[in-house]
Formats: C-alpha cells, structure tokens, sequence
C-alpha cells in the first residue's frame, strides 16, 4: 500500500500538488465561473493533454515533437467524424442533393458516402481510433526515424513536415474532409445533446476526471524503472544502449504514449467546443502545444495543466483587447521559457516552496524571541480583571 | 586457424576501412577464458576501433567477430550486450542524475524491454547483487550518493560496477585507470585481478606500469595490424614494438 | 504563362477552376510548352529556395543552429528593397533605373546585422541546445513577424521594379520566359558560386570549416571561434536577406510571407545532406521542379501535398538525406 501511494501520488509533495489541482479544477472553477467560462477552461484543458504528452515525449525523454497537432487532429477528426454522420442523418438532411451524407459533401456535389467515413457510423469503433490511429501513425513513424538513430533538430523538423502534410492534405479535400472550415454542426454524441448546459458541465468534469487520472498514471509510469531509464536515457543514450536496453523501442513508446493522450485530448476538444478544423492541426498549433509544456515546466506532469491553462487563459484575454501586443508577448514568452525559465511555473513553484520554507522558520522563530513568556491572556483582557 | 576450445573471443581477418583508410586491417586475435588481455600501442593503432566492432558500434567491412562461438558481426548494439559483452567507455559514461543505487538498479539485466520496464520491480535477488557489486567496486558506503558528485575514479569503478551487474562474459574496457592517482590506480588492479575469474577481459592502457600488474597477455597494435603479442617483458624487448614507440 | 496553352483549354481551365485536365489530353507539343514553362517557375521557386537554403545551409548545417525565424530575415530584405523603392521614387527619381542593385546590396547588410544582433543577444548562449534554439527562434520569428506588421501593415508590399526587368522575351512563339525570373536565376547562380568561393577558397572560409570541424583544435590554433560563429550567422542570414530581395522580382511580401518558406527550405537543407552544398543545391532543384510541376496536374495544394509525402518517406528511409557522406560516426 505504501508503495502504491508513492507510486500513484508521488509522496507527499505529489499529493499536495494533486489536491491543489483537484481542488482547483472541480470545486473552485466550477463554482466561480459561468458555464460559457467553464466550457473555454474545459477546451484549455484538452490541450493539456497534449501537454502532458510532451512532458513525457520532451521532457523526460528528450525528444521534441512539433508536431503534435496531428494526433490532436486525427483523434478529434475520428470524433468528429462520427459526431458528423449522426448529425446528418437522412431526416435532417432531407434537403440536400444527396441526403444522409454530411453538408460538405453534399456542396461538393458527392452522392455516396467515402469509404473511409462507413466505419465511423459505429461509435465503438471510433473510440478506438481516437487512440488507435494517432498511436498507429506515431508508430510508424517513430519506428523509421529512432531506429535509424533520428533524433533531436532532425526528428523535430520532420514532424514539423508531417504536420503541415497533414493540415494541406485535410485543407485542399474539401469534399473528402470538410476543408478548411473544418467539421461543424455537430449535435448529438448517441442521442445525447452535447450542446446542453448540462452535457457542457458533465464533459468538464469529466474532462478533469481524466486529466487527474492520467497524470496519476504518469507518476506511477515515472516512478518506476521507465522514469529512471528515460532519465538516463537523456542524459547519456550511448551507456543505456550498451547496457541492453533497446533505446528505440522505448522512444517508440513514449512516443506512442504521447500520441494517443493527444489523440484523447483532441476527442475531448471536439465534444466540448463542438467543431475542428486543420487549424488545429499545422504548424503553428503544434509548436503552441510545445509551450504549454514549456511554461509550465517541460518535465513537470502538474505544470502541463497549468501551462495550458495559463497560456491559452493569457492568449484570450489578450488577442481580444490587445491583439498587436500578444504576438509580441507570446515571440517573448517563448525566448523566456526557454534562456530564463527553463522549469517553468513548476521551477518557480518549487523555489517559492524552497524559500519559503525557511521564511517561516524565520517567522516562527522571530515569534518566539520577541514574546518568550508571552501571557496566555492578553494585555486587554489582564486590564478588565 | 583451429580454435581452442577454451577460446572465448575469436576475431578472424577483421577489417573495417573508413573512406579509403583501413583503420583495422586483417586482424586475428583470440583471447582465452579467464584470461586479461590488454591492447597496447601509439595513437591511431586502431585500438578503440578493435572494441567498436567488437560491440557493435561501428561495422566491419570484412570479417568476424566470434564470441562463445557465435557471431556478433551483424548483430544490434543491445543484443550483443545481452549475448555477455560489455564495454566501459574512454571517458567515465554513468548517470549522473541518479545515485549510485540506481545507476547499478538500472543496469541489472532483467526488464529491458518496454513491458519490463514497466513492470519491473526491486526483488531481493536484484538489491542482494547491488550490494555485492557496489562492494568490488570499493562504493558500498555510497549508494546514496549521486552519480554526479563522485570523483573521477569512483565514476571509472562505477562503470565496472554497472558492467558487472550484467554478469558479462566479456568485459572491455578502455583506458580504465586514465586521470586516477597512484592509490586508486592500485585498488583498480586488484579489482580487476580480482574479476577476471569466469570471463574474459579486454583491456586498452597506455600505463605500462599498470598493464605489467595486470596483464596475462599483451597484444601490441600498430596501423591496424597486430605488432607483437605475448607477455609483457617479451613485448617490451620485442626490437619492433621498441622502434615503434620510440620513433625514429 | 498561358501562351502555350490552346484558347479551348485554357477557358476550360479559367471556368472549371478544380477540374483538372489529365495528362493524356494534351497534345504532345502542348505537353512540351507546359514542362518548359512550368519548369520555368520551377526555376524560379527553385531559385528562391536555393537562395534561403544556402544560407540555412551555412547555419544549420555548418553550425547546428536551427534558425526558425531564418523566413523572417528573408522577409526583412524584401522590406528593405521595399522601403529603398519608396525612398528613390519619392526623393531621388533619377536614380530609380540604379536602385535596385544597390537595394540588394544594402538588403544583404541589413540582415546580416540584424543577424549579428540576434546572434550576440540570443542565440550564442543556446549554442549547445539545439532544441532550445529552435524554440527560441520561433519566438524571434514571431517577434519579427508582428515588429513587419506594425511597422508595415498587414497587406502585402511590392517594391516598384525597374523597366529591365518586367516583361519576359519569347524564343517561340509558344514558349514564354518572364526576364525576372532569368534574373533570379542568374542571381541565384552568382551567389551559389560567390559562397562557394569563399567557403574553400578563402582564408575566412578555411576557419569556418576548421571551426565547425574541430572547434576545440581550431580554438588552439589561435582561431576566435567566437568571431567565426558570429560570422557565420551573419553570412547566413544576409543571404537569407538577398533571397528576400530577389523574391520581390516574382512575388509580393507580407508580415508572414517568410513562414510561407521555412518548412520548405529547412526539408531542402535536410533532404540534401547538410554537409554538401552540391546537395542543397540538388534537392532544392528536386524538390522546387517536383512542386511546380505536380501542381499543374494535381489539385490546388496536392501537388504539395505529394512532393511533402515523397520527402518524407525518402526520408525515413535515408535520414541524413540523399547526398550526406559516409563520416565516421
């Protein structure tokens, strides 16, 4: 049991870190935020799920990604796809050309459905591939490039590559994939209404519940022999190799790993916001995904929530009032993050705990050497008897 | 060549060219069970390339490399180490993040593949071997301590240490005792006469000092080819492997 | 562009935008003119990207150095010709038939101390991180690209060309070639050559291989490794700023017309082989001719799409690119 709490929550520190989140995600925001607000909270932490990917991908194995925009996209667009056909079912779209299929297939004069989309009618079978087919794509891919040594700037570039394959194959087939306005109009996940209040309040908390979860299961994966080896593994790949690991194997998997959280981030993304569109899927998104990790901490698993919520909470609130600004302020951040700040909210946090803990020392102390035989009744009450 | 049943490691014609320049060229060796062979011989000779292919770093243009019979040309860097080779580094290659503990707990030979990692956990046959090695390797007191902080030789004998955790049938080492002092230099002999029992072990020194304590065999490598090779008072009278060093 | 092309076709094409014409209904000598001319822009885009990835080349692949925001130095020297175009038509009309060669000159400057900026205040500290430095040179390209959009508004700019260079001369009657795009080209061919020159000919060029060879010998030797890093910098981002200034000859520049490139210029330099500079040179004539002409027969951006794929998977498979030496590793 004991070994399960250290495992599961990281000791003590871990468990003050997990209170303080669940504290903060399922009693403090919901209470004080209207739903609108709760939905914007909700949509920031399905980013963080990507986030939380890369601490693992980036910070504790070394190696970065920027292009988990894809798997973002292809787990939201399976999610999508099947939210799509339900709500384009022959009924409603009985003034189409061709009805039962979805809008944009229709404008772009299609008569049947793409064979690719059938299977997506079937709700367990797109569960699956929200994870199924990011993990695929990432094991593919994985397999080629470690295995044949690619790591660092090279593999970084090559994802870049790969996701703006990915956003100009999705953007220029309208008809096969909605283009670039994306998959819209969404409505009902089995009959369920997902655009209700109350769908809006169970997705957030459900949101939460698994965000908690799996960063639970990352510190159990972390605490163990993985975290030790992925820590060697940064530090010095040559020795973990001549010491029989199969280093590429293991990157495959993390890399897998970090995939199908962002594939699970990006289903939770299109139930709650209701749409998605390869702006979620090129460049510029997934570098953005690298500096929710980055800000909060690229090895921290807390700092990835606060991270995404603090960057994207700071990207609303600016690109509305002061659009020029946050450009220039998001170019800083990044300079920031990474010459000044390399831990991130998680660094400053754990120096906040550093020093303050000998300032309350201090304070306690100071306490004591100014009142060493304080009365246990005070002055005013010593006065009235 | 007829191989001696008590032969662990065979090397036969062994050559590897980089662009034109034969850094090894035709190279025979074999090396007993029990026995500590040390390579000698000026900068350039080849000799951390011998180890190189030997583990798998670099690939052989031609030849093979037989160890217990079977071949290891062709093989990947972590299954050769898995067949009972392994190989310590010119410059100290330890986790430096991570204490002594864990840098031998890591190099333990079980739960090397993905799900064994996952699943792995600290059994008494595993700390029971810690312990023992961490005693060879004169760092039982300092388990606890982080790989980053130990000295220079104490890096050097943790290295051994995570290389005899794997029970390695082959151990190569390069330039073991570079940059210890005389004291430590002499633990480290008596650590390796010490080893040496049920494996074999390669070593490349440039102490003469050093490789008279230890050595049983000393091959003399130059250009790419063996030199000289026997003990070390007829290596060192040996009138080619003289002009060699000495230059002209 | 559309001479070649028969009167019939071409209003198909102009009314049926997304319906493409397969190959085999062309003619055999209209196949001919669209290969020349689409080579043509693929010469041009060639050109450009040559020129930016010669020198992501000199960084990236001399130095390690990943300079993300290398598309926004490129953008700088497009907005420096522009500014000089602006300057010489309003206050020195009589030298505007001279302006534009100087413009490239002072282009070329301009880039090359932002770059010195950049180098001294950002980048020398992240030398050893490679990965932190493209984070941080994205950041900077973003900087860069707001600082373009303040400064110059968001709509695209196009610098006043001088008459020499507009119109094009037909050698058929069939065949079409815009004189910019010669002059591009014949840009492109000076400067590849110029780098060539002074990378193994000249004495600056020796300590800027030595450096990136041995730094640590080259140190010994008496070599400011520090000085020849900034050099180096400098050299590939005002080449970066000369390719802006050509791109001006074929196409207008906005505040991101530099993250148009980047993706492209960094798979040319890797797609090559970084150390070969006769591998840049092929892979982006490979990947530029690929793109242009697969994008007159494949739908809007598929032609891109396809090219991106074929990298990739060429890529998986050799990942130090086509032309990288066999080193000892």
């Amino acid at each position: 049991m004991n070994t399960l709490y250290k495992r599961l929550l990281g000791g003590k520190s871990g468990l003050t870190n997990l209170v303080v989140l669940a504290v903060l995600l399922l009693l403090v925001l919901p209470l004080s935020l209207d739903i609108f607000r709760l939905n914007l909270v909700g949509k920031y932490l399905t980013f963080a799920f990507v986030a939380l990917g890369l601490v693992l991908l980036w910070g504790k194995a070394g190696v970065l990604s920027l292009g988990q925009g894809v798997f973002f996209g292809l787990g939201g667009y399976c999610m999508a796809m099947f939210l799509k056909l339900e709500a384009s079912d022959p009924v409603s779209t009985k003034i189409q050309s061709t009805p039962g299929i979805p809008d944009f297939m229709d404008w772009n004069q299609f008569t049947h459905l793409p064979a690719f989309w059938v299977p997506f009618r079937h709700l367990p079978f797109s569960l699956c591939a929200v994870i199924a087919l990011p993990v695929l794509v990432a094991g593919v891919v994985g397999f080629a490039m470690f295995r044949r040594r690619v790591g660092g700037v090279y593999f970084a570039i090559i994802t870049q590559a790969l996701a703006l394959l990915l956003s100009l194959g999705i953007d220029g087939n309208q008809g096969y994939t909605g283009g670039r306005n994306g998959i819209t109009d969404l409505r009902t996940l089995w009959g369920w209404d997902i655009r209700s209040n109350s769908a809006q309040y169970t997705l957030y908390f459900a949101t939460c519940a698994l965000l908690i979860m799996l960063i639970m299961a990352g510190q159990w994966l972390l605490s163990g022999k993985m975290g030790k080896l992925l820590n060697a593994m940064r530090d010095r790949e040559d020795r973990v190799r001549f010491s029989g690991y199969d280093v590429s194997a293991i990157k495959v998997f993390i890399f897998c790993l970090a995939a199908g959280l962002s594939g699970l981030g990006g289903a939770l993304f299109v139930l709650q916001v209701g749409f998605i569109s390869p702006s979620l899927v090129g460049i510029i998104p997934s570098i953005e995904m690298v500096i929710f990790a980055a800000v909060g901490g690229r090895s921290s698993l807390y700092g990835a929530v606060y991270g995404a919520l603090v960057v994207n909470t700071a990207k609303s609130l600016f690109s509305e009032s002061l659009p020029q600004l946050w450009l220039f302020l998001m170019g800083g951040l990044f300079i920031a993050v990474v010459v000044l700040f390399p831990n991130g909210l998680a660094g400053a946090w754990e120096l906040g705990k550093r020093k303050a803990g000998p300032l309350l020392e201090k304070i306690k102390s100071r306490r004591r050497i100014l009142l060493p035989d304080a009365p246990l009744v005070s002055a005013f009450e010593q006065e009235k008897s | 060549m007829i191989a001696n049943t008590n032969t662990q490691l065979a090397l036969s014609d062994l050559t590897v060219s980089f662009d034109g320049f034969k850094a090894v060229d035709g190279l025979n060796l074999s090396i007993e069970k029990d026995e500590l062979r040390v390579i000698i011989g000026p900068n350039g000779a080849g000799k951390t390339t011998v180890l190189d292919l030997i583990c798998g770093k670099t690939r052989p243009t031609r030849g093979s490399v037989k160890f217990n019979n079977r071949e290891l040309v062709g093989l990947a860097e972590h299954e050769i180490v898995r067949a009972g080779v392994g190989r310590k580094f010119q410059t100290p290659s330890i986790y430096e993040n991570l204490s002594v503990y864990e840098n031998l707990e890591v190099s333990f030979p079980r739960g090397r593949s993905v799900f064994g990692c996952l699943s792995f956990t600290d059994t008494p046959d595993v700390t029971e071997r810690i312990q023992r090695v961490a005693e060879e390797i004169y760092l039982k007191d300092h388990l606890e301590v982080e790989g980053a902080v130990l000295s220079h030789g104490q890096k050097q004998w943790l290295e051994i240490g995570m290389l005899l955790m794997q029970e390695p049938r082959l151990l190569m080492l390069d330039e073991p005792v570079a940059g210890m002092g005389p004291a430590e230099r002499e633990q480290t002999a008596e650590l390796l006469n010490r080893i040496c029992k049920g494996r074999c072990i390669l070593i490349i020194e440039h102490d003469m000092e050093f490789v008279s304590r230890i050595a049983h065999k000393v091959t003399v490598l130059h250009l790419g080819k063996i030199l000289a090779e026997g003990s070390m008072e007829q290596v060192q009278n040996d009138p080619q492997v003289i002009e060699v060093y000495l230059g002209h | 562009m559309w001479n070649g092309i028969g009167r019939s076709r071409r209003k198909h094409l102009v009314n049926n935008p997304t319906k493409t014409i397969p190959m085999s209904q062309y003619s055999a000598s209209e196949l001919w003119s669209i290969f020349i001319m689409q080579g043509f822009s693929g010469l041009s885009l060639f050109s450009v990207l040559l020129l930016m990835a010669l020198g992501l080349a000199i960084i990236f692949g001399q130095m390690g150095v990943v300079n993300l925001a290398h598309g926004e130095f490129m953008a700088l020297g497009a907005y420096v010709v522009y500014l000089c175009s602006e300057v010489v038509h309003n206050h020195f009309p009589a030298l505007v038939p001279f302006y534009f060669i100087i413009a490239i000159v002072i282009a070329f400057f301009t880039a090359a101390l932002v770059g010195l900026l950049v180098e001294w205040s950002l980048i020398r500290f992240l030398y050893r991180r490679p990965l932190d430095t493209l984070l941080a040179t994205w950041g900077l390209s973003l900087i860069m690209q707001q600082t373009f959009r303040s400064v110059f508004g968001a709509r695209e700019v196009t610098p006043a060309l001088p008459e020499w260079l507009m119109g094009s001369f037909k050698p058929t009657d069939s065949i079409d070639i815009p004189i910019n795009g010669v002059f591009v080209m014949g840009l492109t061919l000076c400067l590849t050559a110029a780098v060539w020159l002074f990378m193994y000919r000249s004495r600056i060029g020796l300590h800027m291989r030595a450096t990136v060879q041995n730094r640590v010998m080259s140190g010994a030797v008496g070599i400011n490794t520090q000085w020849v890093d900034r050099f180096t910098f400098c050299l590939g981002c005002g080449i970066a700023g000369v390719a802006g200034a050509a791109f001006t000859t074929i196409g207008s520049t906005g505040p991101d017309s530099g993250s148009r490139y980047i993706v492209d210029t960094f798979l040319v330099v890797v797609f090559g082989g970084t150390t070969s500079l006769m591998g840049t040179i092929a892979s982006a004539f490979g990947i530029a001719q690929g793109q242009s002409i697969s994008g007159f027969f494949l739908e809007g951006t598929m032609g891109k799409v396809a090219i991106l794929l074929t990298i990739i998977i060429v890529l998986m498979i050799r990942p130090k690119g086509l032309f990288a030496s066999k080193l000892r590793s």
